[in-house]
């Protein structure tokens, strides 16, 4: 299991795309938040926790279909298939390096593009620590829609339209965590519920991916 | 004799078909009787005069938008423990007519607003909950369109359908963190100690029947198209190897 985290994650870099792709989409959508809405830095400060977040998960839409759509095409998620180790490992290894090459560095750049929008000084650690513990919850479910898309010709658009409704509950609490921390005001009740729904994505939805490869598999 | 016969699509047809026209009548029965009454045999309300009538469509739209869904997901289950198709089909042919009801709560609700509240749209928890519903319909319905092979369709359809039930759920507890609510607590309710007064309450009561008779009548007519589908595409394709 560990080979197949190290080989996708190699083969995430090397091929670029991905990697680089993602944060700097972020980048730009957290640039053009000012064009839209106007300098004011007020403003900018009262949204920049929604703006942050809606980012980081628009970004890491970008490279869904990516997770399975390769190995689908040239075989190997057969060879995956009927391997010795269960499918639903080799989902979550692919979920993990989908969040490393993806996720973790969102979250790295997030504080940079914090001072971009002017986040209030007490929200960076919390737009951190929610990022860390949110986005690992948005590569899992992202799998999840992947797995169910494999098989499909042009499944992009339509892999956005069931991951996108999914992803309410984890931006809810990981944008309220950030605004919360900003102001001043307790972040433990969002990051808990942050951190369930992670943990529970990440316990209970392999199943769910892995017999929906099977099925595309058939 | 168990329910389990009508898996059978030609004695699902069957019986469907006998069935049908007494569950139209009755439908149309329900329905009429509960809005007109409704309508205009109900006192106004002092403080929200007549555009409380809209509850006798409102109510009971968002009542069979959720119970949709639960039937969606029951008909999923058993296609995916069982593999009926006849259920499969059912959970297919629920979906838009859930869609449907959700936009209607939605558009009625709307309507209600502007004048109550004064404002087309809040983002309330309800509201937004059933927002989050419609677009959990419009992916489930999408991508039974976007597969070509039924049953693959109907296994990952399914799995989307429990899925999303969970995440469903988890959203609707989500916004109650988020936004306080404007929309007024559960209309009825067994265990409440107040209901809605007793006026509106029994035409209220007739509408819901006719709304459930209406879906049931629907999701009928369309899981009875749906295995004529099925039924043309098979000869169809036979007809292509003869």
């Amino acid at each position: 299991m560990i080979a197949i985290l190290i080989r996708d994650m190699a083969l995430a870099i090397r091929a670029g795309g991905g990697f680089g792709l993602g944060l700097a989409f972020f980048l730009i959508v957290t640039v053009l938040v000012p064009f839209g809405v106007g300098p004011e830095s007020g403003v900018l400060r009262e949204i920049a926790p929604g703006i942050l977040w809606v980012g980081a998960l628009l970004a890491c839409l970008l490279s869904l279909d990516r997770i399975f759509a390769l190995d689908y095409e040239d075989g190997s998620l057969d060879l995956l298939a009927t391997a010795p180790v269960p499918l639903e490992g080799v989902v979550v290894m692919k979920a993990v390096a989908h969040w490393v090459t993806t996720g973790l560095p969102l979250v790295l750049a997030a504080p940079v593009l914090g001072v971009l929008l002017n986040l209030e000084s007490g929200g960076f650690t919390w737009l951190v620590v929610s990022l860390l513990l949110g986005t690992p919850a948005l590569s899992m479910i992202g799998a999840f829609g992947a797995a169910l898309t494999v098989g499909l010709k042009r499944g992009g658009l339509l892999l956005s339209l069931l991951v996108l409704p999914l992803y309410v509950p984890t931006l809810i609490f990981g944008a309220l965590a950030v605004t919360r921390g900003a102001q001043g005001m307790a972040t433990a009740t969002p990051l808990l519920m942050l951190a369930g729904i992670t943990f529970a994505c990440l316990a209970l939805l392999p199943f769910a991916a892995a017999a929906a490869i099977r099925v595309n598999l058939r | 004799m168990s329910i389990w016969e009508y898996a059978n699509p030609k004695k699902f047809m069957q019986t469907s078909g006998v069935v049908l026209p007494f569950l139209v009548v009755l439908t149309v029965a329900a329905l009429v009787t509960g809005l007109v009454w409704g309508f205009f045999f109900t006192p106004e309300d002092y403080k929200q005069g007549s555009t409380v009538k809209i509850i006798y469509i409102h109510v009971p739209a968002a009542m069979m938008a959720i119970n949709a869904w639960a039937m969606m997901l029951v008909a999923s289950l058993i296609w995916l423990i069982r593999r009926h198709h006849v259920s499969a089909l059912a959970a297919r042919a629920a979906a838009p007519i859930g869609m449907v009801f959700t936009l209607i709560a939605l558009i009625t609700g709307a309507f209600w607003g502007q004048p109550m509240w004064g404002t087309w749209w809040e983002w309330d928890p309800r509201l937004t909950s059933f927002l989050v519903l419609f677009l959990f319909y419009l992916g489930y319905i999408a991508l039974w369109e976007a597969i070509e092979n039924p049953d693959a369709a109907a296994d990952l359809t399914s799995v989307l359908c429990m899925v999303g039930s969970v995440f469903a759920i988890l959203s609707r507890y989500a916004v109650n963190f988020w936004n306080q609510g404007l929309h007024q607590g559960a209309t009825l309710s067994m265990d409440a100690e107040e209901n809605i007064a007793n006026v509106f309450y029994v035409p209220l009561l007739i509408c819901i029947a006719g709304f459930i008779l209406l879906f049931l009548t629907l999701v009928l007519l369309r899981t009875r198209t749906e295995i004529r589908v099925r039924r043309i595409n098979a000869l169809m394709a036979r007809e292509r190897m003869g």
